[in-house]
């Protein structure tokens, strides 16, 4: 087994896990770690399986490095929204949907 | 009930996504040799900075619209409150901060540098510049960051301003984004600094805009 592929393998079992956590954790902050795990995992298939080969696919690694700053950003801006629904509601969960 | 379920769904997710990978065959689309026939012409030796501001310029200059969006989100969600400065630090970690941000500085430069042959580039250089401000504002050095003035607008918006207007101005070329081989590595490596200090300048905003919110609860 090549290490691309090893890596690949890591990123398919990071993205259900942090699939699992958005759904099942209530506290933001780790729904908010959860949904960068799954990035990550995605992150991991794309540049592992571009290394499958001998010589690195260029293409997948300079989208990903698209990627993780686009998910920097937007971790910044959950955080951003969490602070701010802290600072006017004291809690750190959404509210209940009203069926559930 | 519902954990047993997610988690399920979950591991059947994983082994499925395992086992399709193990199975894949080479790939059908190979565009390593496109990449490389065309690395001499992309004005840079290095295949992944050469697709990202040459054959792929597109995503980049939306990559830092998406950021400079985010950032806008930001600090229209956090009220903005008197400039916040943390505790000095103990000195020694101060003096620590002050040697290190110069040698960060320089850094941040050299991986500006050699993203033209090698892993490195405007990315990685904004991310050490920001970590550098990151650094002063932790030990007490820097003040979090209130509404922004006209100077420090400016410096965020210039590297998207500036990469816009290469892409503007190549249009008389024909199509977006298209650099002349002859100009492509200057045109790369202006864009790629200025990209380097608003992407320093919006990365460390991310951190501390976000910080002046804390004072405002009580």
């Amino acid at each position: 087994m090549s290490t691309g592929l090893l890596f690949a393998l890591v990123g398919a079992a990071l993205f259900p896990l942090g699939a699992a956590g958005l759904l099942l954790q209530r506290h933001l902050l780790r729904r908010i770690l959860a949904f960068n795990l799954m990035g990550s995992g995605a992150f991991l298939v794309l540049v592992g399986l571009a290394q499958r080969q001998d010589v690195p696919d260029p293409v997948p690694q300079a989208m990903v490095l698209t990627g993780i700053v686009v998910a920097v950003a937007a971790t910044a801006l959950a955080l951003a929204l969490t602070r701010r629904l802290h600072a006017l509601t004291g809690r750190l969960e959404l509210p209940e949907a009203a069926h559930d | 009930m519902k954990r047993f379920g997610i988690g399920g769904a979950a591991l059947l997710l994983a082994l499925a996504l395992g086992y399709a990978m193990l199975e894949l065959g080479p790939a059908r689309l190979d565009l390593r040799p496109a990449v490389a026939a065309h690395l001499a012409d992309s004005g840079v030796r290095h295949p992944v900075t050469a697709v990202l501001l040459n054959y792929r310029g597109y995503d980049t200059l939306l990559e830092v619209a998406v950021l400079l969006l985010a950032l806008f989100a930001i600090l229209a969600v956090t009220p903005p409150g008197p400039a916040r400065r943390p505790a000095p630090a103990d000195p020694l970690l101060q003096m620590l901060a002050r040697l290190a941000v110069p040698l960060m500085l320089v850094a941040s430069f050299y991986l500006l540098w050699a993203g033209a042959f090698r892993p490195g580039g405007a990315f990685q250089a904004g991310a050490v510049l920001a970590a550098a401000l990151v650094l002063l504002h932790l030990t007490g050095q820097l003040p979090g960051w209130p509404t922004p003035g006209a100077l420090l607008r400016g410096g965020l918006a210039a590297g998207l301003l500036v990469f816009l207007g290469v892409a503007a101005a190549l249009l008389i070329e024909g199509s977006l984004l298209q650099y002349p081989p002859a100009w492509a590595g200057r045109l790369i490596l202006l864009i790629e600094f200025c990209l380097t200090g608003s992407l320093g300048l919006i990365l460390a905003g991310l951190f501390l805009f976000l910080c002046q919110a804390e004072g405002e609860r009580r």
